[in-house]
């Protein structure tokens, strides 16, 4: 038996050749137009949203097309007048207040804090790990009551300390935990190396681990800014006067008083609302779902 | 001489032990300095609330006066309140009908990306992009405008045969309205699984095939068994999750719970019991009782977890 009978010949082969790429390419053109449907269903109401705000109020509910019939900026216009007298401009102002806050509170309270839980060896470390898992699992509203309560005794209701006192006092356990995974993968020969230098936790701290921590300091930033700018239900307690209004709450407030019929306004001022997060997710796309995958982080 | 040099070994012994003493409490002064933000946030406002809110469960109590202590009045209450049996009976559905379905669609869409083919990061950060702005005031209130009366939804529904009427108004449809916009942030999740699938070995796909197992065999008796870490964490997280949805229900009743009841979820008839009627002593003990059923919850599904997840050697 020679090997010309067992193989194909030459030309045979590279028929089959070729008629495997062609087979490799439809089924490709097949499952690319699949995920490119769901793609497009799963993005629809986003996109919705979009052209809507752009869209005269009667032609939004019901409308299936995505496609304008003549832009307008009038619902923007509309939106950005502002609601009973407060610009529009002072919710931006105030949800980035309380968003800018909550970054500078969180990277500066859960860094101290990862570093105590994931470098230095003292009695109780790990029972206070556990304890910082555990808030990760408790509703948060068992303990929303009487803060409310204290809050109010003090007078610190429609300011923004209740917002912002939680955040430089590492309350939120999933930046802890990030910072945490991240730092126990440095590797330890650094700290011990800086050690025998003679240096000291806080000279390890600020000269060899903040350095490090860049990747883990920007996640932390992306979602504790996207977390406080969508957050509802704290400055929904706190935030009682409209000129303190966040986004969200104005924008709730907006529907409210509107007679239902102005949905291009209402639709303008929700893109406004989430312009910034969107151009987040633009920007910082990488970031925010190797963040997802790697730590498990809730978006 | 002798006495002189044990003496000195002694003195050294116990000085080298001294210092070891003294290294290891500055060790343990660095670690309560570093971890203080974290222990003074724990006290102030996570143990010493929830010990208040414990106390508040047995009072009556309305933000002025002093709290006035009724014994189990308020739990008995609960369990007559028909707004609050409606409140777990909504909830309930929407995390046993939710959770699973999203993680399903978490799954179904992970397989389909998991594979070597060109814009697998594209349409991860497409199908991502819900989650990050799903609970959002904004996205509710798009929601609302393509579920009311003449919308898109309605306007499909019933091109599918279904009565027409929007389904903000209809009690029976508000339930599924809020499902579908938990189902769109399957995101998350599917990011997830996606990380747990790429840890798969592809030598037990190809061992199995060779075996002759088909497609969906190798699913049930590998990815399956193989994902399960992950599928635990990914329902642990969105249980507990879906038990506190708040802002989508509240806009979309207009923080009401209605119509007929129907989106009045567990945390919005608590913040309509604590912060619009001010019956503090109440919520706290609906709070108490979340806490208390997330616990179990918890607990039993650490329980099953026994019996259905596998942590092998190299797995997670």
């Amino acid at each position: 038996m020679t090997a010309a009978t067992v193989l194909p010949s030459d030309a045979e082969s590279l028929r089959l050749r070729r008629q495997g790429r062609a087979r490799r390419g439809v089924q490709a053109l097949i499952y690319h137009g699949l995920v490119l449907a769901l793609v497009v269903v799963v993005l629809y109401p986003a996109v919705w949203m979009l052209i809507s705000s752009f869209k005269p109020s009667n032609e939004i509910i019901g409308n299936v097309s995505l496609v304008p019939e003549g832009a307008s900026w009038a619902n923007i216009q509309t939106a950005l007048n502002g609601i009973g007298g407060v610009s529009f401009w002072t919710f931006v102002l105030n949800s980035l207040i309380l968003a800018v806050g909550s970054v500078v509170g969180i990277l500066i309270s859960c860094s101290l804090s990862a570093y105590a839980l994931s470098r230095v060896s003292f009695p109780g470390r790990n029972v206070f790990f556990t304890l910082m898992i555990g808030t990760l699992l408790l509703p948060f509203h068992v303990v929303v009551i009487p803060q409310y309560i204290i809050y109010n005794q003090l007078g610190l209701v429609n300011t923004f300390v209740p917002l912002l006192l939680g955040k430089f006092l590492a309350v939120e356990g999933f930046f802890v935990f990030l910072m945490v995974q991240f730092m126990r993968n440095l590797p330890r020969e650094l700290d011990e190396a800086a050690r025998i230098d003679g240096a000291g936790h806080v000279r390890i701290f600020t000269s060899i681990m903040l350095p490090l921590m860049q990747p883990a300091f920007v996640t932390a930033s992306i979602f504790a800014f996207i977390w406080s700018w969508n957050d509802f239900f704290a400055p929904l307690l706190y935030l009682k006067k409209p000129d303190l209004y966040t986004l969200p709450i104005a924008l709730r407030l907006y529907v409210d008083q509107t007679t239902t019929s102005d949905y291009g306004a209402q639709m303008a001022m929700a893109v406004l609302a989430l312009l910034p997060v969107l151009l987040f997710f633009l920007v910082f796309q990488r970031y925010l779902v190797e963040g997802v995958a790697t730590q498990g982080l809730k978006g | 001489m002798t006495t002189y040099i044990q003496t000195v070994g002694l003195v050294h012994e116990a000085s080298r032990e001294a210092g070891r003493r003294r290294r290891r409490r500055s060790e343990a002064l660095a670690g309560y300095a570093f971890l203080s933000p974290w222990l003074i946030g724990f006290v102030l406002l996570t143990a010493g609330p929830m010990l208040a809110s414990l106390y508040l469960a047995f009072t009556d109590y309305d933000l002025f006066g002093a709290p006035t202590w009724t014994g189990l009045e308020n739990f008995q209450r609960l369990f007559t309140d028909p707004n609050y049996l409606q409140a777990w009976k909504v909830t309930g559905s929407y995390v046993l009908l939710g959770t699973p379905l999203k993680l399903a669609a978490a799954l179904a869409v992970a397989m389909l990306l998991n594979t070597k083919r060109r814009g697998r990061g594209f349409y991860r950060s497409a199908f991502y992009a819900p989650s990050l702005i799903g609970a959002s005031v904004s996205i509710a209130i798009v929601w609302k405008a393509m579920f009311i009366d003449g919308s898109i939804v309605d306007r499909i529904s019933q091109f599918f045969g279904a009565e027409p009427g929007g389904w903000v108004g209809d009690p029976t449809r508000t339930l599924p309205m809020l499902i579908l916009l938990t189902v769109w942030q399957f995101g998350a999740p599917m990011v997830i699984f996606l990380a747990g699938l790429k840890q798969i070995p592809t030598e037990l796909y190809e061992a199995a095939s060779m075996d002759g197992a088909g497609p969906v065999r190798r699913f049930v008796n590998i990815t399956l068994p193989m994902l399960s870490p992950v599928i635990f964490f990914n329902l642990l997280l969105e249980t507990i999750h879906a038990f506190q949805i708040f802002a989508s229900a509240f806009i979309i009743s207009n923080g009401t719970g209605g119509p007929a009841g129907s989106t009045l979820f567990y945390t919005l008839y608590l913040y309509q019991r604590g912060f619009v009627d001010f019956q503090m002593g109440y919520a706290a003990a609906m709070a108490w009782a979340l806490v208390l059923v997330v616990g179990a919850v918890t607990a039993l599904l650490f329980r099953s977890s026994r019996m259905w997840v596998h942590y092998s050697g190299d797995a997670r």
